[in-house]
């Protein structure tokens, strides 16, 4: 058996961002920040994807773990970036939990619509609310670190550095399950749920599980980007973000624990850099390189870094 | 001896077909029965009925003195009641090896062993040994070694079949029934096939059922014979008995040989 890298490959470069940030331009703090938000958000539909499943509106998750930290702000002046995760985490995995008894028992296309109507139902009901500024939205207080505040210049770092080690515990603690029984049941149930039914374990029990899993890591990262970037809205929600958490998750591929934050990293810089050279037709830009990822790597930009094992 | 297993008055039926017509057996434990009867008798709604997969109309089972009716699937397999499939169930996608760990992983699970907080490598109950080395040893008891690292969708017809019933064995069943172990085998293999599947089962002395079409194959590894007919059970005894019954030769045997004649008399492609 190959030993396993992954753990310590991951602390090396949680490392190298804590270590390369103070000399790195702030754009660049920004543009890692929300791309370990979003690499949250793909880690969780990375695991669904492995079970066959693709959630069409993670979106949902993403935009109440925002709300809820974001909300935490405005009604009681919480501003502790660790409490404000948590809300976001709890909040969606409860949500998820609930919902979960209805979409486990979903597959392929139908898994995918329903998801996408219920974020579509969340989208809708935040437009209509004006005591969260409807369609607008509102600004997120700026956070805490333990009721301390750091100076302007180091805020984007410390945000930086905070994402940086959630989502390192956060891949560390999915690549762990992955590991388990119950995470290794995902190509099974893939493959024949029948047979997954009589080796005595619940196929549905375990997409239940990992639907959980993969909303709280959504609200991990809305939670996160609602700091980052200091003002949510309906948007969060709605179905072109859950688009983009897929394009970003089959762009990555689903290889590793690691690809979801690589390929987040790399959709942020083709989306920056296309709008750079072109505002408007940046879209098609990002459009094309998808296709030559789905062409060229269809396993994902991570089969890049797998090449060795094909060989 | 008191019966393992006992179906009560099993009734099953799929719109105007009855599949199953008031079917009682009691199965003796450490038994080998073997099932016969034509194509669509009711052989496999039988199984189909004992483990979970279809809830009779009416009727009873029992397992161990326990009422399983209305279990689902995976509870009776948790209780000690494997099935392998007529048209092998398998992870097409990954390989033997795989299929067996994920079987061994879903045993250790609900042994509540190797979860999240656990720390190092867990042992399968039953076996007290690595997950891997369970793996490997099934694999080589069946004659899998070889395909190992084969995909199981590339794997031939009776490979197949032995993968299906070698991913029952994970979890140490005390019943096992077999639907129609060496379909899809040569007829000089299907003995050769029968024994090393018997070898490895019976030494662990389960209690068999296995649906088979060739009757010398039966004769040989069976101890008591069910013959089904149009969702009946019209004979029930040892092979000598059931074999010989006038009802059984005119409508199962006779039916067989018919069967055997057809495929002779299809060109072979
Ligand atoms: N799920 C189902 N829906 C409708 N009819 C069914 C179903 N399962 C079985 N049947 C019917 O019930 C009857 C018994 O079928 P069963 O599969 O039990 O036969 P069998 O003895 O296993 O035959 P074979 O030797 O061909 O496998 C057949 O007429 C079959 O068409
Ligand atoms: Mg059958």
């Amino acid at each position: 058996m190959r030993p396993d890298r992954t753990p310590l490959t991951l602390l090396l470069i949680g490392a190298a961002i804590l270590a390369v940030g103070p000399f790195a331009p702030q754009w660049t703090l920004f543009l890692l920040t929300v791309a370990l938000a979003k690499g949250l958000v793909v880690l969780g539909l990375m695991m669904l994807l492995r079970c066959g499943l693709v959630s069409f509106g993670q979106a949902l998750y993403y935009c109440l773990g925002a709300y809820a930290a974001g909300m935490l702000g405005r009604l009681y002046e919480v501003s502790g970036v660790f409490t404000l995760m948590l809300a976001g985490m709890a909040t969606s995995a409860f949500v998820a939990f609930v919902l979960g008894f209805l979409l486990a028992r979903y597959r392929s296309i139908f898994f995918g619509l329903l998801s996408l109507a219920i974020s579509m139902i969340l989208y809708g009901l935040l437009v209509k609310t004006e005591a969260l500024g409807s369609s607008d939205g509102f600004n997120v207080l700026p956070s805490t670190l333990f009721g301390w505040r750091p100076a302007d210049e180091w805020v984007r770092y410390s945000v930086l550095a905070v994402a940086a080690g959630v989502a390192v515990i956060a891949a560390l603690a999915v690549h762990r399950y992955l590991g388990t029984p119950l995470g290794r049941l995902a190509p099974a149930i893939k493959d024949n749920e029948i047979r997954v039914e009589y080796m005595g374990a619940s196929a549905r029990q375990a997409v239940h599980v990992k639907y959980v899993i993969a909303a709280a890591l959504a609200g991990l990262g809305g939670a996160l980007a609602a700091t980052t970037v200091g003002h949510i809205d309906p948007e969060m929600a709605y179905w072109t973000t859950s688009g983009e958490f897929i394009f970003i998750t089959i762009l990555a591929g689903t290889g590793s624990v690691i690809a979801p934050f690589l390929g987040a990293l790399i959709f942020g810089i083709i989306q920056t850099v296309a709008f750079d050279i072109s505002p408007n037709t940046w879209q098609m830009v990002l459009g094309a390189s998808l296709l030559a990822v789905i062409v060229f790597l269809p396993r994902g930009l991570w089969s890049l870094f797998r090449r060795r094992k094909a060989a | 001896m008191a019966a393992i297993l006992d179906a009560a008055g099993l009734n099953k039926n799929f719109g105007a077909v009855t599949a199953a017509n008031d079917i009682n057996a009691a199965i003796e434990r450490d038994s080998v029965v073997g099932l016969i009867g034509t194509n669509g008798a009711g052989k496999t709604t039988f199984i189909n009925m004992i483990t979970g997969y279809l809830k009779p109309d009416r009727g009873r089972i029992h397992y161990e003195g326990r009422d399983i009716t209305r279990l689902a699937p995976r509870d009776i397999t948790r209780l000690g009641i494997c099935r392998s499939f007529q048209i092998p169930q398998l992870y097409a996608s990954l390989t033997a090896y795989e299929n067996m760990m994920i079987g061994i992983g879903v045993v250790l699970r609900n042994a509540g062993r190797g979860g999240f907080f656990s720390r190092g490598e867990p042992l399968v109950p039953g076996y007290e040994q690595p997950a891997a080395a369970v793996a490997d040893g099934l694999l080589q008891r069946f004659g899998l070694a070889e395909y190992r690292d084969k995909n199981a969708q590339v794997l031939p017809g009776g490979v197949r079949k032995l993968l299906d019933i070698a991913l029952t064995m994970v979890a140490r069943p005390k019943i096992l029934l077999l639907d129609e172990p060496t379909s899809g085998v040569s007829a000089e293999e299907k003995f050769a096939i029968m024994e090393m599947i018997m070898k490895a089962v019976r030494a662990e002395g389960i209690t068999v059922l296995f649906v088979e079409h060739d009757m010398e194959v039966v004769s040989r590894f069976a101890e008591r014979v069910l013959a089904f007919y149009d969702g009946r059970i019209i004979a029930d005894g040892s092979p000598e008995q059931a074999l010989n019954d006038p009802e059984v030769k005119r409508y199962v045997v006779g039916g067989e040989l018919h069967r055997l004649d057809e495929e002779k008399a299809r060109p072979r492609a």
